[in-house]
């Protein structure tokens, strides 16, 4: 009887003996759960890592060894790799701000050039003289990040919340515009002696480094660690405030989640977009201020090396969380110290490839329960 | 073979089927066996090992212990490929549907039959034929959006025909569907059956049970009940009882109480609905203290807009909706929201709580505004805590803990987080929309019992419902609405003979003075 045959429309096709079932979860996995799947997705990246650099004939326990003397070796290097995490962390937290609430802002980059810029217009425009004390330029300075920065981030929020425009082509493009922006500044207006870059700031507009107390604490000469980190740190306690402790951040994590859930329990949607996004956009404006006030001390077109870009990763990779954002950001401080220091200076940032990759493919196991099973083909009978 | 010339042969046997989940043993020794040519019902509450007994007979799940039999021979499947080459198929309660793509598209996917040129137009005849020998009737060329869900339904059916399906699996095949698509799909089932295939369906509602099997086997927490009797020897007590393990209350004693003042009061509401098209045309009703208004009518007749008016969640083009005398209507939803209108909404997942936010988050929703939850800008996560606790223990919440996100949750247990969060404040007025759509049959008595002590407590409660017994037992009045207009209101004795039939009529277009003047 063609019953017991399986239905002619298929074919038997030769299977692998053993499958990968994937099930998803039915309860909440422990608390520790999420963390040990990072770490291990760390190490599983570096093994890769490891591998590769196997393969184009380096020696992966030389290069990581030297890859970790250069950026956490002395003092002197601890302290560089500070410097880059510093505006990490803030970009970090911008765009772990704008993800809880599933807002895709990938302009952060141009959010901290013109954070940037606003900062040394106060000293370029000049909205202040060169004579003032820096208990007035530096919070000024601070000011003028922020506003600057959230207003490339209202552009975008408005343009969404108003006629729905998708914000991750508008702060995409607006990155552009951003770049172009400064560099019409630096050629054109700012340009010192037909240079592409501005005048060096006065003294009193930089934010102090350790250096600037190596009269009073000698430990200190040579360290160019600045007070932008404490302004990432305050930043750090603030965000976390607002996104685990407060109303609003409750309000983000709910539209974040669910925006139609989020109507029903009398939100306005549009509102927060908006705020979400001049949040966000403030944070990369202080990162940009930051960095032109403690280390670039003059506006110039090479401010960043993507800092804008990698504070997405590292919001990923912390997964929005601002104290992880503070972790994450020394970690890839010390890659990007690396760069300089490995040759091909390549190899670092491979490294930060696949440790995203490796993290965000980690995720499934948060979701999901995988199990290794025999494949009973059933159908051997047949 | 021997067993063909018998009537009802066994064609699959489950036999001593384990199945756990973390946490939960979902099938514990389940047997099950299935006949020739029968409609097999598989009744049970949410959560009763259903869905997942028969996820393992599809292919879907793999089963810890026990065996399948399946025409006489032992059979392991480990894909739902394996399972439908062995005849068997299922059609899930969400569709596997890929929504851009045609009818004909659908059935073929994934076969091996179009090797590489895909000429549709030798396919469409096929499906069409297939169609009409079933009752399934669907146009093979439309796209799967432009379906409505009933028709959708008829694809899934389709493609497990197509593949030569014997066995046909339905996960609670009605939950999605109007009554009168209800009836075409009984008379397809019936269809399938002349044609020597052979029906499990599954449902935890009674009537629909009694009316289509031949025979019925009950789950219990994942331990068969009853197995395999004869549907017509049974009654729905006693498969209610089977089900939930003691006697329902059909008839909730509802005491009889006066009404107070009016509470709501809706004036001449129109608007639209999604598409821009008119929804509601001047509805007008008034809600009492103390009473619960019944609003009747087929789903997709303007009910889920007029709640979004009442809370403020759409707006209306023209009328006015007044809460103690105050307009509401076409004004942010907080302020309904503030003034104490609380809404089940119809759609718990979508709607009415926030999927990967723990049970505390998704009871504080409407709450966190104020102390003590709320401190000016800060939110006292303690507090917030303590509260979902305690909502927990007195609305019956079954979870480990209140952290648990809400996506972990049964049906049952979902919409007690909504209403424990929607009653809890003690609203002066509440909408429930289908509040026990797809509630097995003990919470199905909860939620009645909260909703006839809101009224009690002298709330005023506009109960939205497809359920005709439903309305008859908590209702004090009951208004039909078709079309986006009220058809008429019923009073009084809503037990008596004729209610449900002039409901009916109702439902279906004739206004309440029409049917009076045909009976006079």
């Amino acid at each position: 009887m063609a019953d017991s045959q399986p239905h002619p429309i298929f074919k038997r096709r030769w299977t692998f003996p053993i499958t990968i079932q994937v099930e998803p979860r039915l309860v909440a996995p422990p608390r520790w759960y999420p963390w040990l799947i990072s770490v291990g997705a760390i190490i599983i990246a570096l093994i890769i890592g490891g591998i590769l650099i196997a393969i184009v004939g380096g020696d992966p326990f030389a290069s990581y060894a030297h890859i970790a003397r250069a950026s956490f070796g002395s003092v002197g290097v601890f302290s560089d790799t500070l410097v880059k995490a510093t505006p990490l962390i803030m970009v970090g937290l911008a765009c772990s701000v704008a993800f809880r609430m599933r807002l895709w802002n990938i302009g952060a980059e141009g959010q901290f050039f013109l954070g940037a810029f606003g900062a040394s217009a106060v000293v370029l425009a000049p909205l202040l003289p060169e004579n003032t004390t820096p208990w007035l330029f530096i919070p000024v300075m601070i000011l003028a990040g922020l506003l600057i920065g959230a207003l490339w981030g209202f552009i975008p929020g408005f343009l969404k919340a108003r006629f729905n425009v998708n914000e991750i082509i508008s702060t995409l493009m607006m990155n552009y515009i951003a770049v172009q922006w400064n560099n019409y500044f630096i050629f054109a207006i700012w340009t010192e002696g037909g240079f592409q870059m501005s005048k060096m700031f006065p003294h009193n507009a930089w934010l102090p480094r350790l250096t600037d107390f190596a009269d009073q604490i000698p430990f200190f000469r040579g360290l160019t660690t600045h007070a932008g980190l404490i302004l990432a740190l305050i930043s750090v306690v603030i965000v976390w405030f607002i996104l685990y402790r407060s109303k609003w951040g409750y309000e983000i994590r709910l539209i974040g989640d669910n925006p139609q859930a989020g109507r029903y329990a009398g939100l306005n949607i549009s509102r927060n977009t908006i705020m979400v996004m001049m949040l966000s956009g403030a944070l990369a404006g202080l990162a940009g201020m930051s960095e032109i006030t403690g280390v670039v001390h003059r506006l110039q077109g090479a401010i960043s090396p993507g800092y804008g870009f990698t504070g997405i990763i590292v919001a990923w990779l912390a997964k929005l969380n601002p104290f992880a954002v503070v972790v994450v950001s020394v970690l890839f401080g010390a890659l990007i110290l690396a760069g300089r220091e490995i040759q091909p200076s390549g190899i670092p940032k491979m490294i930060q490839g696949i440790i995203l990759v490796c993290l965000i493919a980690s995720d499934i196991l948060l979701r999901y329960r995988v199990r290794i099973a025999r494949r009973n083909t059933g159908m051997e009978e047949a | 073979m021997d067993d063909s010339a018998m009537p009802f042969p066994l064609l699959i046997e489950m036999r001593g089927i384990v199945k756990r989940f973390p946490g939960v043993l979902a099938n514990d020794c389940v047997d099950f066996e299935l006949r020739h040519g029968e409609i097999h019902a598989l009744l049970g509450e949410n959560g009763a090992g259903k869905s997942t007994l028969m996820n393992i007979l599809a292919g879907l799940y793999r089963q810890e212990a026990g065996t399948i039999i399946a025409n006489g021979e032992v059979k392991s499947f480990s894909s739902p490929r394996d399972a439908i080459a062995a005849g068997i198929g299922m059609v899930h309660q969400h569709f596997m549907l890929v929504p851009s793509q045609t009818v004909t598209e659908n059935i073929l996917l994934g076969l091996d039959d179009p090797k590489f040129l895909l000429r549709l137009n030798e396919y469409h005849p096929k499906i069409e034929d297939l169609g009409e020998r079933f009752g399934l009737k669907v146009d093979p060329r439309s796209k799967i959006w432009q379906l409505s869900v009933g028709e959708q339904q008829r694809v899934e059916l389709l493609k497990m025909l197509y593949r030569g399906a014997r066995v046909l699996i339905l996960d609670e095949p009605t939950a999605v569907l109007a009554p009168t698509e209800i009836e075409g799909l009984f008379q397809t089932l019936r269809s399938m059956v002349e044609e020597g295939k052979s029906v499990i369906f599954i449902s935890h509602k009674l009537h629909e049970v009694m009316e289509i099997s031949d025979r019925v086997t009950v789950l219990r927490r994942g331990k068969v009940t009853a197995a395999g009797v004869d549907t017509h020897t049974t009654t729905r007590q006693e498969l209610a009882r089977l089900m939930v393990g003691r006697e329902v209350l059909f008839h909730i004693e509802k005491k009889s109480q006066e009404v107070g003042k009016v509470i709501l009061s809706v004036e001449n509401i129109q608007a639209d609905n999604d598409k821009g098209l008119q929804a509601l045309y001047d509805v007008s009703f008034q809600v009492h203290s103390g009473e619960i208004l019944g609003l009747a009518g087929i789903a997709g007749n303007g009910q889920g807009e007029l709640a979004q008016v009442i809370t403020g969640l759409r707006k209306c083009t023209h009328g006015h909706v007044q809460l103690d005398g105050e307009e509401i209507a076409n004004r942010p939803a907080l302020i309904a929201i503030e003034r104490g209108v609380s809404y089940v909404p119809e759609d718990r997942t979508q709607v009415g709580t926030a999927a990967n936010l723990s049970i505390t988050d998704n009871v504080i929703m409407k709450t966190y505004r104020k102390p003590p939850i709320a401190h000016g800008w800060a939110l006292d996560s303690k507090v917030a805590t303590q509260y979902a606790e305690k909502l927990k223990d007195e609305y019956d919440i079954v979870v480990p803990n209140v952290e648990t996100p809400v996506r972990m949750l049964s049906g049952g247990n979902l919409q007690r987080v909504i209403l424990a969060r929607e009653i809890s404040s003690q609203p002066p007025f509440m909408v429930a929309v289908q509040p026990t759509r797809g509630l097995d049959v003990g919470a199905i008595e909860g939620v009645h019992r909260l909703l006839l002590a809101q009224r009690e407590a002298g709330a005023a409660v506009l109960l939205i419902s497809e359920e005709l017994e439903e309305l008859l037992s908590l209702s004090d009045r009951i208004l039909v609405i078709y079309e986006g207009r009220i058809m008429g209101e019923l009073k009084g004795a809503l037990g008596s003979q004729g209610v449900i039939e002039k409901l009916g009529q109702m439902m279906t277009g004739t206004p309440l003075e029409k049917i009076l003047e045909g009976a006079v």
